[in-house]
């Protein structure tokens, strides 16, 4: 019974989210939305590695930009269709990851924090010096440039990444994964393969990121490359993962919502960016305090208030 | 003339170097003792770069004598911090203590830029006393009075710590904590107190390290995390938590970067984080550590 609720829930607000363009054509609520969802692709894509493996990777951004950068290249200056520069972006940066994966995973604990990071400011700086240029949308495209399908997509990007996730949080591979989180050494005396299981999370949360770049690469009129790698890509997902839930399906969602929300009213009143230094209180309160993030205290509350009903 | 061109490369590697070696000290020093690994540690610099800057700007201080000020300041806000944020997770087992303190120094380090934007505006801000253009050659090679100012600080301030460490008592129980936390508290060691003190250090090393960034360089509210990462890079060459080695590596971090400078030109910054990531993934010991 509880799982059919839920399920019809979920149902419910992926119809309202298909429908919405029908509704409004407002660019604004568009505009909210389609960042939420680009969000979730890429908190709950970080969520894999992050949240379920617990291993910190700093170094998301490089994966988006890649993403983001394979997939611009196949679809404006090859001239490809669409989907297949997406797939593109998702599997260029699977396929960096793959490449780097062994040599990353060599570092453990903080060192893979700081490593991965590092990681992502060396790409960031080559590709401001290799493609100085902005990679801007030809006229033509300008012209018929229109938010709907980009809605689209980044509500497509983000239903896979969720259902990815769901579908790990119950299989056997996210046990292996939770149990590399809680006790590396204990999972691999028990039989998990944690190197393998490692090298698995961070394939899969490396081609969703690609996945996400590949939104990126067809929503923005003009970027540079450098910009993609930018730390703030990695950094938003982590503090959105965090203060939502690591670990947890709707800890990302919460959190993305939270965030595009607290952003758009803290602009109308405070200088741009604040709400990065709120996020960054939050941060901290959850890791000091709340390690489950809203998602607990949501249940918290309700479960208080169920007590106080009876 | 090329042995002229060598050598004055040689010596802005070294002068560039020593204050590397000094922003990376602060952090060695909290790393080795404490197992924190602060990577707010340049938002701590920022913020001593930008208090340097109000008090020549404001109160019309000379940098190299606002230098004691900034160290108390900074000193007294890394303790605040220490005692607000991280007091409470030092007693954790050792891997833990390191994963937290490590998200809670991550979360300062957004949350700082934001700050410093909305109070000293996202604009680029240098300090230039009356002597900054000035220098004088030897052997054909030119030192500017900043470079050579700075060269003589870091020198100064690592030695100071240097006996503070090996000839005070505090140094000693510094030494103890850092050797075995438990041991250290059972001889009557006061271990709270000397994280304290050794925290609030590495915020003042990292304060005085700004001054010298602000008089040579520039300070912007986003460049905290482009200085951690220097000084990272700096640490994991000294071999992780060797004080005494940072100044040396600082050195060679310098000269190896405006030697290839003039090779690579952009790619320079690139290459010492790559090979801070080969060290780190080959020789974690660093380059002069044993196995």
């Amino acid at each position: 019974m509880n799982n059919w609720k839920q399920f019809s829930i979920n149902g419910g607000i992926l119809v309202l989210l298909i429908l919405v363009p029908l509704i409004t054509s407002r660019t604004d609520v568009l505009t909210w939305l389609y960042l939420t969802l680009v969000y979730i692709a890429l908190s709950q894509s970080w969520n894999i590695i992050g949240g379920y493996t617990g291993q910190i990777n700093l170094g998301h951004a490089a994966f988006f930009g890649i993403g983001a950068l394979a997939a611009r290249y196949i679809w404006l200056h090859f001239g490809l269709p669409l989907p297949l520069a997406v797939l593109g972006g998702g599997l260029a940066s699977m396929i960096f990851a793959l490449a780097i994966g062994v040599l990353v995973f060599r570092l453990k604990g903080i060192y893979f924090i700081i490593g991965t990071l590092v990681l992502a400011e060396i790409l960031r700086l080559i590709f401001y010096t290799i493609l100085p240029e902005a990679d801007v949308m030809p006229m033509k495209l300008l012209g018929a440039y229109s938010l709907v399908p980009r809605y689209y997509l980044s509500l497509l990007i983000a239903v896979i990444t969720v259902a990815v996730v769901y579908w790990i949080s119950r299989s056997r591979l996210g046990l292996g994964l939770m149990s590399i989180r809680d006790d590396e050494d204990a999972a691999e005396a028990s039989g998990v393969d944690t190197q393998r299981y490692k090298l698995l999370a961070f394939n899969i949360s490396t081609f969703l990121a690609g996945l996400t770049g590949g939104i990126y690469a067809y929503y923005s009129a003009a970027f540079r490359a450098g910009g993609l790698f930018e730390p703030v890509w990695t950094f938003d997902a982590v503090i959105i993962v965090f203060v939502g839930g690591v670990g947890t399906i709707a800890g990302p969602i919460i959190g993305s919502v939270f965030f595009v929300l607290l952003k758009q009213i803290l602009s109308l009143y405070l200088p741009g960016g604040l709400h990065v230094a709120v996020f960054g209180v939050l941060f901290i309160i959850v890791v000091l305090y709340l390690p489950g993030g809203l998602i607990e205290l949501m249940t918290k509350f309700r479960k208080r208030t169920s007590a106080g009903d009876q | 003339m090329m042995f002229g061109l060598v050598a004055q490369t040689f010596i802005n590697g070294i002068t560039i170097g020593a204050m590397y070696g000094l922003i990376a000290v602060g952090l060695s020093l909290t790393f080795g003792v404490m197992k924190i690994l602060n990577v707010a540690h340049g938002e701590f610099l920022m913020i001593g770069g930008y208090i340097a800057f109000w008090l020549f700007t404001r109160y019309d201080i000379d940098p190299l004598l606002g230098l004691p000020l900034v160290a108390i300041a900074l000193f007294l806000f890394g303790a605040v911090f220490y005692k607000i944020l991280f007091s409470g997770l030092v007693k954790f087992h050792e891997e833990i203590k390191m994963k937290n303190t490590l998200l809670v120094a991550f979360g300062l380090s957004l949350i700082f830029p934001q700050v410093a934007r909305w109070l000293w505006t996202a604009d680029e801000r240098g300090i230039t006393p009356f002597y900054s253009g000035g220098s004088f050659p030897i052997l054909g090679v030119r030192i500017g009075y900043v470079p050579l100012a700075g060269l003589i600080v870091a020198v100064v301030v690592i030695l100071a710590l240097h006996l503070l460490l090996t000839k005070t008592y505090f140094g000693k129980s510094v030494r103890a904590t850092s050797e075995n936390y438990k041991a250290a508290k059972l001889v009557g060691i006061n271990v709270n107190r000397t994280y304290l003190v050794t925290f609030s250090l590495g915020a003042a090393l990292a304060g005085l390290a700004g001054v010298l960034v602000v008089m040579t360089q520039a300070v912007v509210p986003d460049m905290g995390m482009a200085w951690t990462i220097k000084a990272l890079i700096v640490v994991v060459l000294a071999g992780i938590g060797s004080v005494g080695g940072a100044f040396f590596a600082g050195i060679l971090l310098g000269v190896i970067e405006s030697v290839s400078a003039i090779f690579m030109g952009p790619y320079t910054v690139a290459l010492g984080m790559g090979i801070f990531l080969l060290i780190l993934m080959f020789r974690p010991q660093g380059l002069f550590g044993k196995a």
